[in-house]
């Protein structure tokens, strides 16, 4: 199989295919769309896999490169190319879509056909911003794929979903047109739009600061960091379940996916200048983040405050500077994906059955569905980190690499061990354990066949992330090792931290 | 038995068992579920058995399974380390796990979680022994919050009963407070000597020692602060004060668990690991010292509660939080093989307690209060007299299990030197005491005196504890529940005299902890005690009848058959004359309500605070939505000067001309 275009066939194939169900929408039945659109998505998420099994892991520099002039007068390129940060990701969204196609099977009842094109080209999208080697490029795909979300959180939200739209849009796009200007400075100082260019800018702190600063707006509302937060539980209360998972197992990495893409390595002495900054917020995200998750009402808005908390041990594991931070960070990320989806799908489940997400609604849950409580607590287990899923990895490496750094830094981040599990186990309490609180609630039924096997799969690549984790490492270690090696933190020959 | 995978096999078998039973059965009859798990542990055990063999004739194996992470320089392995320890802990711990699997097939018959409870206790086991096999300050960890798991589900596995969801709740959390110490503790190891392999990490102990860190404005050592930050794990996992509050309410789970989980195997975890870790803590005075008081604490003062409970599993789970403390203690005097010794002893002992105090329950149908007990010797004799032998161990009866390792400890702490030894001292005699009389009260309110539950009216016969009426007579439990508490009596009896002498003073455990005798003489002294002065485990016992100790336990049996077989009416009047030390223990020292205000209330006040203020009203009132209604605003003013008549527009141009001028033209 000839692999050179294997990216703009990653991008394009879910892009086109999602066209092609809205342009077919009006003579398919809502039945045909969705096995059209599974069968997209599968198609889609195959695609992809190539990339990870041709992938050369001791190489660190981008590869399944394509590149064509694009507008020759600015210099803009249709360029594309993955390292080991980006290939892992990729796979995450195409995995992701089709485990949204999967779980909207049922909860969606208009425009079916829509909503799922919405969720195909999407994926496209994000794919697209995480292979783009071209700033301009990576500018139009980021811009892009609000879109369908907004259509998303608009169309088929809840009640408040104009008041969550616009605020989600605004706060987004007020980081981005920054961005945008960063990217014409550096286009000023480079005279090219190429990402490895702009790597080698040489610019001066000052210059440095304020581009890392532009890069910061945009970036921090996406990942979202404190203060910049306050979008997410509001667009994840109004999200349909679909949206949720997109938005939190892969939306949210953009964000620390393009502050290793471009901040970091293109300003890298603001980056070490503004590390105090940047890890005091983190921590503000863990703890005060994770306290106002313990009072949430709304499991989404929980879960959407645990995200928040648990995205603070990214960027703290990412300016932390060493391997194991960076490492660390990325595992948190693709493991966030995982759990953040299975616990939103989780609150689907629920939803779809008594169509509310009041914690004080439920309660006893587990007597009418063992089976889904297994999986309920599970995924709450995963979420407070514990050891043997995927929840442990990234939060161990990333107090571990704190330690390195500060005691007191370390012990802030490690306090997550006890609020993390506070407020997921407590909802857990409230929801799944106790007698049944009403008629409906005994009444449930448990967890269908399609569910059931949605919820298995997440379960068991959060496992399998859990006890293996070398598997992630195996694709960012080359990565990680010349991101370190740029920003000039550690010399090509690495030595103890103590002589032993 | 040579290949590393061979090992694997130990925690494998209860893994795939639980996960088979887990999985499939629902589908299945309960006998798969049972017959399937109680094969896998049996397996496990009879290896164990074989690698306790091999581990006696000397093998010491160190080998990686699989690389877990490679990031930098750093690597994590799982991996086993099968010494003298872990063989001794493993036979531990799937000897009492099989009881307990046999036990619960009489204990849970007709519950409708009979399967998931199976599932359970086998996926507990495997957890247990990935914890005490591993080679590794990773591994372990995983180990150690995999157990909390377990005890998390098993504790609200009556998950209908409000206080069973509420005891799981506060042990799981409980536990991460200990477990937050904890990983600060591995992460300053890693930091320092570049690895949490046991065998690297105890080579560079050296640096660590050498070098101390700032903290509060103080140079501490380092070895000081990773040891009390590793103790805190400990405290937590074995219930150690102030962490201790979890474990007498874990007694809301079913009874076999409580034997297996709290009071055998996951309690004893913490002692384990200080144990496994002893090169660092033999470096540092100041952590033992801290040890040796949080465990003299624990020992007298969880034994005193125990003497005013009424609940026959909640006057154990204070007995056993008692002894967790004296095996604290030990630690603290560096007699880790003491500690060893009695966590062994006492996991048998406990076990056979827990067990018998489960058949009692069944025998009165799940009434758990001893005061509407008596006489149950005539209706349960196995049960009565495994019982008793349990509470001789207990109480340290001369060649008795509990008397070797108990004895030991005591002496041991009298010959420490370590600051805080006295006090400990003190607090492990009169403990003594104390233990004393609690068992024994327990022992005669249920085995002797009046039939108390014929003596009881009908009308408080609603709750969901069924409990007799005065007509039943309770009946001898089944063979599946009398089995097991005959296999835990042997070994209360003989396991002590038998193996004191290679445990403590011979070659046992020299390869798996680490003594630093110069500082530490202690079991130096006991070693020549033992050899010179008793001449073995028999003169040692015919030595301690004239010992404080022997006095101390005598005394407290003596009295506890006063005021509850001679004397009735003596623990009412001691009631009365002491109202406030009663109300003190009553509310367990205020530990729960100070946790329940300060600690659960406190979170969620700030948790709110932080939301309502900080999020809701400025970030989003006056940043966000402020912003949005300032533009708005703006542009309400604004709108208005857009009025649309053409001589508003000419008169703002004629003023804006002018204007211009004025600054620009300069004459």
């Amino acid at each position: 199989m000839n692999l050179t275009h294997i990216l703009s066939f990653s991008i394009w194939t879910p892009i086109f295919l999602g066209g092609l169900i809205l342009l077919l929408s009006g003579k398919m039945s809502d039945t045909q769309a969705k096995w059209f659109s599974l069968i997209s998505s599968l198609i889609s998420f195959l695609i992809t896999i190539p990339l990870y099994t041709a992938f050369d892991f001791s190489f660190g520099q981008f590869q399944f490169q394509e590149f064509f002039h694009w507008i020759p007068a600015f210099h803009i390129n249709y360029h594309l190319g993955v390292d080991g940060f980006a290939v892992p990701l990729i796979l995450l969204t195409s995995f992701t879509t089709v485990i949204v196609v999967m779980a909207s099977w049922r909860s969606i009842k208009d425009r079916v056909a829509q909503y799922m094109a919405a969720f195909l080209i999407m994926s496209g999208l994000l794919i697209g911003v995480f292979s783009a080697l071209d700033a301009m490029l990576y500018y139009i795909f980021w811009e892009a794929m609000l879109i369908p979300m907004f259509l998303v959180i608009g169309i088929w939200g809840g009640p408040n979903r104009i008041y969550a739209t616009i605020k989600f849009f605004l706060y987004t796009v007020l980081g981005s047109l920054l961005m945008l200007v960063a990217f014409i400075y550096l286009y000023l100082q480079t005279h090219s739009f190429e990402v490895v260019n702009f790597y080698n800018a040489g610019l001066g702190l000052y210059s440095q600061i304020l581009i890392f600063l532009a890069f910061f707006m945009a970036f921090a509302v996406k990942i979202p960091m404190w203060p910049l937060h306050t979008w997410l539980p509001d667009a994840h209360v109004e999200a349909p379940t679909g949206g949720s998972v997109v938005l939190a197992a892969v939306m949210l990495k953009l964000g620390a996916y393009s502050f290793m893409r471009f901040a970091m390595p293109i300003a890298p002495d603001a980056a070490i200048y503004l590390k105090d900054f940047m890890v005091t917020l983190s921590l503000i995200a863990i703890l005060y983040i994770a306290l106002i998750a313990l009072v949430q009402k709304d499991m989404k808005k929980l879960i959407a405050y645990s995200s928040i908390s648990h995205m603070g041990f990214v960027t703290l594991g990412l300016f932390m500077f060493n391997s194991i931070g960076v490492e660390g960070a990325y595992i948190q990320m693709i493991s966030h994906g995982f759990i953040s989806a299975a616990m939103f799908l989780s609150v689907g489940v629920l939803y779809d059955r008594l169509h509310t997400r009041e914690i004080a609604d439920y309660g006893g849950v587990m007597h009418a569905m063992p089976t889904f409580t297994a999986f309920a607590v599970f995924f709450a287990m995963a979420n407070c980190g514990l050891p043997g899923t995927s929840g442990f990895v990234g939060e161990f490496m990333v107090i571990m690499s704190a330690m390195q750094n500060n005691f007191w830094i370390a012990l802030i981040a490690a306090s997550s061990l006890i609020f993390g599990a506070a407020y997921s186990l407590w909802m857990v309490k409230r929801v799944f354990y106790g007698a049944p609180r009403n008629q409906k609630i005994s009444a449930l039924k448990d967890i269908s066949w399609r569910e059931f096997s949605i919820l298995s799969i997440l379960a068991v690549l959060i496992i399998i992330v859990g006890v293996y984790p070398k598997i992630i490492t195996d694709m960012t270690n080359a990565t990680t090792v010349q991101f370190l090696e740029h920003m000039q933190l550690i010399k090509p020959i690495t030595s103890l931290p103590m002589d032993v | 038995m040579n290949s590393i995978y061979a090992y694997l096999a130990v925690p494998l078998l209860p893994l795939i068992a639980s996960f088979c039973v887990g999985i499939l059965g629902r589908k299945l009859p309960e006998v798969f579920a049972s017959s399937m798990t109680i094969t896998s542990v049996f397996f496990a055990f009879v290896l164990s058995c074989i690698t306790l063999n091999q581990t006696l004739n000397g093998l010491v194996l160190n080998q990686t399974i699989y690389q877990w992470l490679l990031t930098g320089h750093y690597q994590f392995e799982v991996g086993f380390l099968i010494d003298n320890l872990t063989a001794m802990m493993v036979v531990v711990v799937t000897f009492v796990s099989l009881m307990v699997h046999i036990y619960t097939m009489g204990y849970m018959k007709g519950d409708p979680g009979y399967r998931r409870f199976f599932s359970y206790i086998s996926l507990f086991t495997f957890s247990m022994l990935m914890l005490v096999m591993s080679n590794n300050f990773m591994q372990l960890f995983f180990g150690w919050e995999a157990v909390g798991l377990v005890s998390y589900l098993l504790i609200g596995f009556w998950f209908e009963r409000p206080t069973a969801i509420y005891a799981n709740l506060k042990a799981f959390l409980v536990n991460r407070v200990g477990d937050f110490g904890f990983i600060l503790g591995i992460a300053l190891i890693l930091y320092w000597s570049g690895s949490l392999d046991y065998a690297t990490v105890f080579k560079s102990t050296g640096i660590m020692a050498a070098h101390t860190m700032q903290l509060f404005g103080q140079p501490v050592n380092v070895v000081t602060v990773i040891c009390i930050l590793l103790f805190i794990g400990a405290m937590g996992k074995s219930a150690q004060v102030p962490l201790h509050v979890w474990l007498p309410d874990s007694m809301e789970g079913p009874t076999p668990i409580s034997a297996l989980i709290h009071a055998a195997t996951m309690v004893t975890a913490g002692i384990f690991m200080v144990a496994r870790t002893s090169p660092l803590f033999e470096l540092s005075d100041t952590a033992l010292s801290f040890v040796m008081i949080i465990g003299a604490i624990t020992a007298l003062f969880m034994g005193l509660l125990g003497i005013i409970q009424n609940d026959i599993k909640r006057v154990i789970a204070y007995s056993t939080l008692s002894q967790l403390g004296y095996m604290t203690v030990a630690l603290g005097a560096s007699a880790y093989s003491v500690a060893m010794f009695h966590l062994m002893t006492h996991a048998f002992f406990k076990a056979l307690l827990f067990l018998g105090a489960g058949s009692v329950i069944i025998g009165m149908h799940h009434d758990q209060n001893i005061q509407n007990m008596g006489n149950l010797k005539k209706y349960m004799p196995i049960t009565w007299i495994t019982f008793l032998i349990g509470s001789l161990a207990l109480i340290g009866t001369p060649l008795f299990s509990g008397f070797y390792s108990k004895d030991s400890l005591i002496e041991a702490v009298k010959l420490s030197n370590i600051s805080g030894s006295h006090f400990a001292y003190f607090s492990v005699l009169v403990g003594v005491f104390v233990t004393a009389f609690y068992s024994f009260r327990l022992y005669f309110l249920v085995f002797h005196g009046k039939e108390k539950w014929r003596l009881q009216k009908l009308t408080h016969h609603d709750d969901h504890h069924h409990g007799l009426t005065p007509k039943d007579n309770p009946h001898e439990s089944p063979l599946s529940i009398t089995l097991p508490l005959v296999l835990l009596a042997i070994p209360s009896v003989v396991i002590g005299f038998m193996t004191i002498e290679p445990i403590l003073f011979g070659s046992f455990f020299t390869k798996s902890i680490f003594l630093d005798i110069e500082a530490h003489p202690t079991m130096e002294y006991l070693s020549h005690h033992f050899h010179e002065i008793y001449h073995g485990p028999f003169g040692m016992a015919l030595h301690s009848i004239t010992s404080l100790p022997f006095l101390f336990a005598l005394s407290g049996v003596a009295f506890a058959y006063y005021c509850y077989e001679v004397n009735l009416n003596l623990p009412k009047t001691i009631f009365n004359r002491t109202q406030t030390i009663y109300r003190v223990l009553e509310n367990k020292y205020g530990f729960d309500s100070f946790n329940e205000k300060f600690f659960a209330f406190g979170s969620r006040f700030l948790g709110d605070k932080f939301w309502q203020i900080g999020d809701v009203k400025i970030i989003d009132g006056w940043l966000v939505n402020g912003t949005a209604k300032s533009v708005s605003k703006l542009a309400e003013k604004i709108r208005g000067i857009q009025s649309g008549y053409i001589y508003h527009y000419a008169f703002a141009m004629v003023i804006g001309v002018f204007l211009f001028l004025t600054f620009f033209i300069k004459i």
